[in-house]
């Protein structure tokens, strides 16, 4: 292997060997969503008039524990290192900017997508759900989980401490996922909301991977590739330069 | 290139700015570190060592002046110079997800060295972790850790090694298998910078020797120039009261021990006409040949003088 596939290795390694709270753990948190909101709200809501409630859901959960999962991965990753000193050992090797980038974000896009399918193979026995443009799912799976991997690199660089990280995920990252339209069509939101929920990015990666299952969605997926591609260039731009100067790791 | 220094540092500064202004850690420090050398950098605490170490290996960008290793310069040749580097940081840190082996496996694959279990074996061998190959990192104990800190560092066959403080806090037993090891890298072939509290082990040691205080090279020598400079003797002995004022400034004093500089024959003799004046005891008296610690203690105070 060269020094960005261990890297890269090391850090799917790292995630792999505590799945049972890196990946297990999340799925059986959507899985609980699941069961919660669908019993609550399957008679009450009505979404694009022929999806039940509960199929729309599944997509919506498998896509925010994507993001989720691929921001705690990189963001974890790099804060413990820092604390426990042992980032040093990155730190001391040849490897550039472009191969720490590849192998963080590289490892959140894969635990994203193991608990993506993960959750989506637990919550589609409760429902059925179609696959209209399945190559969609794909793309807006790993541009998302990619952009969310590339935010958690970002959030590692800059936190210090822990508190300072769960502060990024708990007032920023939990908030945008929640509001993007997880659980509800944003057409059922008053005109002002809507156009709020239209300014936040991750409104579109879940909207675009869910027309990947339905073939229907809030906005075209087209509209949709292009925000999330470019908020994914844009955040990997600004994690790539943070890398390359050392920010924060290289005093 | 015969010629090129394995390692060279050129007017090297440091300055850190904080909330309370900035603190001069290292100031203008040049000097070359040959091919083959076993080389100490000694200082009291704070004197810049480590800061000198980490812009060596990377981890610090220095304010000013020029590192480089084996010719490449840390910053702009940052991939070779690295390649050419084995460092083994200070603070004893590990990475708690993976066993001995996987740790080795991994810093090896960063510096893109493949099928290298041979020498992995070897190092597990020649640093006694044989046995703890399997084990996880979190279930080592600290001078196992420290072990392995050094096999991380000599993974990728580094032709320069640096030492930040091995023996900090390590038992004989590792010391001496350590040292031993090194020793024998450095007759292979391989450079070694090595900053050390330890001064008898420099003095064993280092061919040549730097001392830092102050982020200022205070001393440059050959480690038998520096002894033979000092040439002096000392005059050990146990007190049993307070030290005569006489001494002040002169005396090294750890609990009752008592050490003086006695450049001759006369000199002891002085010294210990001046206790029996005070009505003092002595014991255990001794005469010996300065050593390093002699030499940091005299350089460290005239520095201080000056």
């Amino acid at each position: 292997m060269t020094g960005w596939q261990t890297l890269l290795y090391k850090e799917v390694l790292r995630f792999w060997k505590v799945s049972f709270q890196t990946v297990a753990a999340p799925v059986l948190t959507a899985l609980l969503y699941l069961l919660i909101f669908g019993h609550v709200l399957s008679d009450r809501v009505k979404v694009y008039d022929r999806i039940e409630y509960t199929a729309f859901l599944v997509p919506g959960l498998v896509m925010m524990s994507v993001l989720q999962n691929a921001f705690a991965n990189s963001s974890s990753s790099l804060v413990q290192s820092k604390i426990m000193g042992n980032l040093v050992f990155v730190l001391l090797t040849p490897l550039s900017h472009w191969s720490w980038f590849i192998a963080y974000v590289g490892s959140s896009i894969a635990r994203g997508l193991c608990v993506g399918l993960g959750v989506f193979l637990v919550t589609v026995w409760f429902t059925s759900v179609s696959f209209a443009a399945p190559l969609w799912i794909v793309v807006f799976a790993i541009l998302g989980a990619a952009m969310l991997g590339a935010l958690g690199l970002i959030a590692g660089l800059w936190a210090e401490k822990f508190d300072q990280m769960a502060a990024f995920q708990n007032f920023i990252i939990m908030p945008m996922t929640f509001l993007s339209g997880v659980f509800y069509s944003i057409h059922s939101l008053p005109e002002v909301w809507q156009r709020v929920s239209h300014l936040n990015p991750f409104f579109y990666m879940i909207d675009g991977f869910r027309y990947g299952f339905f073939g229907v969605s809030d906005v075209s997926p087209w509209m949709s590739l292009a925000v999330v591609g470019t908020a994914m260039l844009g955040v990997s731009a600004i994690a790539v330069h943070l890398l390359r100067i050392g920010y924060k790791i290289r005093g | 290139m015969p010629d090129t220094p394995a390692i060279s540092f050129q007017s090297v500064s440091k300055t850190y700015s904080g909330a309370k202004g900035s603190f001069k850690a290292l100031d203008e420090v040049s000097f070359d570190i040959q091919d083959g050398e076993f080389f100490g950098l000694l200082g009291p605490n704070g004197a810049g060592k480590t800061t000198l170490i980490s812009i060596l290996a990377g981890l610090v960008r220095a304010s000013a002046g020029a590192v480089s290793v084996r010719g490449f310069d840390v910053q702009t040749d940052y991939a070779q110079a690295r390649k050419a580097l084995g460092v083994v940081p200070q603070e004893l840190v590990f990475d708690p997800f993976f066993t001995v082996r996987e740790a080795l496996k991994i810093q090896s694959g960063y510096f893109g060295v493949r099928n290298n279990g041979a020498w992995i074996d070897e190092l597990l061998e020649s640093l006694g972790l044989a046995d703890k190959a399997n084990a996880n990192m979190r279930q080592l104990s600290g001078g196992m850790k420290r072990r392995v800190l050094v096999a991380q560092a000599l993974v990728h066959r580094p032709p320069v090694i640096v030492l930040d403080e091995p023996t900090a806090g390590v038992d004989v037993e590792l010391r001496q298998t350590l040292w031993q090891f090194i020793a024998r890298l450095n007759r292979e072939g391989h450079t070694v910078l090595l900053t050390t509290h330890y001064l008898e082990e420099a003095e064993a040691l280092c061919s040549r020797i730097a001392m830092l205080k102050t982020g200022k090279v205070v001393a440059l020598e050959r480690t038998s120039d520096l002894l033979q400079a000092a040439s002096s003797n000392v005059l050990r002995f146990k007190l049993d009261g307070p030290l005569p004022a006489e001494f002040d400034g002169k005396a090294r004093v750890t609990g009752r021990v008592v050490q003086l500089p006695a450049h001759d024959p006369h000199e002891i003799e002085q010294h210990l006409a001046v206790i029996r004046r005070a009505g003092l005891r002595v014991e255990d008296v001794e005469i010996r040949k300065a050593d390093l610690e002699d030499v940091f203690l005299d350089v460290m105070k005239e520095k201080a003088a000056a």
